[in-house]
């Protein structure tokens, strides 16, 4: 017993050492890479040089503390040359991990059916239109990814993160222009039939519209050319929406009350024009009308026969 | 030939002729919308959501423009509910609608100049105009901008209960508006309360 008491203790000090130190080691980089402002001695003039960091490479230290990745030091991804500065200029070709590389063929992740989430992105009109210029990184921040549909409590967060993934590249002229030589188009403009597109935007995400379905995927990341996106409004909006296995699929699992209301996962947040009948009030109302309608025509056929009879 | 009166101006006509086209378009959008299905398209959604939106807008106006006449002109004197002996008339007129028509008996309070309405449609259309209305427009315009509601009332979505209240009430006038109907037809001949509110002349029995 003691024993055991003993190495957990022993575990549980080496882990937080070792957090303790990955952060110290990133504070390392984050000093410079984490600031608008970067210092250096500078051992030619003996000075202290001031200088702006260019906000590409500048990364949000608390972002990165939430990310998946948050328990990774820098230089697990980078070489461990770059604790020298100037960094050498060979730095820069430095071969970069891919997402399989780590979480390929490991059973701890895979829910995530990483080997079918590559299958798919290959299919993308992304890949398909740039090849290897465009890869997973592209959309997820190295620093900074969180999980959004398994890592979210409202639907609202969900929708904003996983959308601010697209919207960081399709709305930035600079990051769309390391891949296209074309100006990114106005979302807004693009989009312009949907009623109240600011509120759409909000609640449903990109991918919910430009990718189909895959059974074997929580996120399908096979992005479809722009005409073969979903622009039939009742393929969300209609009692057996296409939500129910996208978005709120992971709701729908989870809960299963019995509120009487159709769809009633969504309930919790919002309100969707025709995916949300309360069956009670469907009854009543069919009910209702019905024998105002009988009664109706039963007192028509009486005044049409007594009148007939005088 | 029976006596004339002349119980519809302009301006009533005008009003009951826009209000009954865009009541229309609003009830059959709303349906439609309410209950959408890919296979089954009364109205398309895009074209649904478009009109119910402009026809809503309209029918507010035309509500507006129905409130100034009513608060400017003795019209309102139709609307003036006398409250003793309430239910004794409202129960007169109810036995009237299911025994006396067939008997061919006077009704009990026939439409005049100083009181159009018998004591029941009194209520249905003070309850209607005055109550029904503006819930459904006050609803109406909520849903039309629902960040102005309130997202949550004590766990329920606010949308939701405005979304509910909405179609509740539209279900409520739209009974409503089948039995008016219905009961136009027992004018002096079956048309001639239609011709009434067409010409304004209002033909007694
Ligand atoms: C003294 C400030 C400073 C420190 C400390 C620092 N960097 Fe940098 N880093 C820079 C600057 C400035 C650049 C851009 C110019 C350049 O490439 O030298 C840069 C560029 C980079 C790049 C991009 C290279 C490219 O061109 O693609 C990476 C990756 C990087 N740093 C990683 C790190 C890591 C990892 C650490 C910590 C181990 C670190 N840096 C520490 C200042 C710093
Ligand atoms: C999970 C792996 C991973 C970790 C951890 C990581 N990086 Fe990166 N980093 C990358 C990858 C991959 C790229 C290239 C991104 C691309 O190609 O768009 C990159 C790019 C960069 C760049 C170049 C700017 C850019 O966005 O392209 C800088 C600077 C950088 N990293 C600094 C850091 C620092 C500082 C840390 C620690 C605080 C860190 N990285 C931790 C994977 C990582
Ligand atoms: C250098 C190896 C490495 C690379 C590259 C890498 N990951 Fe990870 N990733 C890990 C490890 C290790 C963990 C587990 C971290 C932990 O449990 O704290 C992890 C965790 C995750 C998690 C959370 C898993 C969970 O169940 O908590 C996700 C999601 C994830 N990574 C996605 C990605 C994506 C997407 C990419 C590429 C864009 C990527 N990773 C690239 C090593 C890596
Ligand atoms: C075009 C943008 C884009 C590209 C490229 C992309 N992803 Fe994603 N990915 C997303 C979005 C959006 C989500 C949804 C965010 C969420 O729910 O966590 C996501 C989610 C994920 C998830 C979490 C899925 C889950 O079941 O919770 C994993 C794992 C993942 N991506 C891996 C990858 C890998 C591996 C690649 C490269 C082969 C890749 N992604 C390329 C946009 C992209
Ligand atoms: C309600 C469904 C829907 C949503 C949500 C949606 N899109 Fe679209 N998107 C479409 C349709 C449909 C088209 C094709 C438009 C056309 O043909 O006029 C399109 C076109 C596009 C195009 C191509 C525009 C062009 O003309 O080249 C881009 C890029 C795009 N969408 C990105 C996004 C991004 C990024 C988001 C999330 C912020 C998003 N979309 C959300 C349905 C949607
Ligand atoms: C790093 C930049 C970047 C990111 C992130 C990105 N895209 Fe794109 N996207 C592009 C570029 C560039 C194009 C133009 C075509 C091409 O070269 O791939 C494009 C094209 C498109 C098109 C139009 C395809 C066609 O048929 O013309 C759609 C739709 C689209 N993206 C949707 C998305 C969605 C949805 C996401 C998020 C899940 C996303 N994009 C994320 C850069 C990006
Ligand atoms: C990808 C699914 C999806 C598609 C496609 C879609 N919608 Fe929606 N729509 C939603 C969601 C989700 C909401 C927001 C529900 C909420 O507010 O909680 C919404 C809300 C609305 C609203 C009411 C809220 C407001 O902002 O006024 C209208 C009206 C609407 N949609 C009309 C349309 C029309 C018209 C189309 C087709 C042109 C369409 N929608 C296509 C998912 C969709």
């Amino acid at each position: 017993m003691a024993k055991i008491y003993k190495t957990s203790c022993f575990l549980i000090v080496l882990l937080t050492l070792c957090i303790y130190g990955n952060a110290q080691q990133n504070q390392q980089c984050l000093k410079c890479h984490g600031q608008v402002f970067y210092q250096y001695d500078n051992e030619w003039t003996g000075k202290v040089d001031k200088r702006p960091m260019n906000p590409f490479y500048h990364i949000d230290s608390v972002k990165m503390h939430i990310s998946v990745h948050k328990e990774f030091s820098c230089t697990d991804c980078h070489r461990p040359d770059y604790e020298t500065f100037p960094h050498s200029g060979e730095l820069r070709m430095e071969e970069k991990y891919a997402c399989i590389d780590c979480h390929g063929g490991d059973d701890n992740f895979a829910k995530y059916n990483f080997e079918g989430i590559e299958q798919a992105f290959m299919e993308s009109v992304h890949f398909k239109a740039n090849d290897d210029k465009f890869n997973c990184w592209m959309c997820h921040d190295p620093h900074g990814y969180q999980l959004a549909l398994r890592g979210q409590e409202s639907i609202k967060d969900v929708v904003s993160l996983s959308n601010q993934m697209c919207l960081d590249c399709h709305t930035n002229k600079f990051k769309f222009g390391l891949i296209s030589d074309e100006m990114p188009k106005d979302i807004a403009e693009t989009h312009n039939w949907l009623p109240n597109q600011p509120n759409h935007f909000e609640n449903v995400r990109c991918i919910d519209c430009h990718t189909q379905v895959q059974s074997d995927l929580l996120v399908s990341h096979k992005i479809l050319p722009k005409e073969e996106a979903l622009k039939n409004c009742v393929k969300c909006h209609s009692a057996n929406s296409v939500l129910m296995e996208s978005l709120y699929s992971h709701r729908v699992k989870e809960s299963r009350e019995e509120s009487g209301f159709i769809n009633a996962a969504i309930l919790n947040e919002g309100y969707m024009i025709g995916a949300n009948r309360n069956l009670a009030l469907n009854y009543v109302s069919v009910i209702l009308f019905g024998m105002l309608l009988i009664g109706l025509l039963i007192h028509f056929i009486l005044r049409l026969t007594i009148k007939n009879k005088k | 030939m029976s006596e004339k009166l002349f119980l519809y101006p302009t301006w009533l006509r005008v009003w009951h002729a826009l209000n009954a086209i865009f009541f229309l378009v609003l009830l059959i959008t709303g349906i439609s919308m309410q209950y959408s299905n890919p296979n089954w398209i009364l109205v398309p959604f895009d074209l649904a959501v478009a009109s119910h939106n402009v026809s809503g807008i309209i029918i507010l106006i035309s509500y507006l423009f129905y409130l100034f006449f009513f608060f400017t002109t003795s019209n309102r004197r139709h609307y003036n509910i006398v409250f003793k002996e309430l239910g004794k008339r409202l129960a007169m007129q109810i036995r009237y609608y299911v025994f006396g028509v067939f008997k061919n008996e006077e009704a009990p309070y026939p439409t005049s100049w100083n009181m159009k309405f018998n004591p029941l449609q009194q209520i249905t259309y003070v309850g209607v105009m005055f109550v029904l209305y503006p819930v459904l427009i006050i609803t109406g315009i909520a849903l039309l901008f629902p960040e102005l509601i309130i997202d949550n009332f004590f766990g329920i979505g606010g949308t939701l209960l405005t979304a509910l209240l909405h179609a509740s009430t539209g279900f409520l006038v739209s009974m409503f508006l089948i039995i008016h109907l219905y009961f136009a037809t027992m004018g002096a001949t079956f048309f001639a309360n239609f011709k009434s509110i067409i010409t304004g002349y209002h033909e007694v029995h």
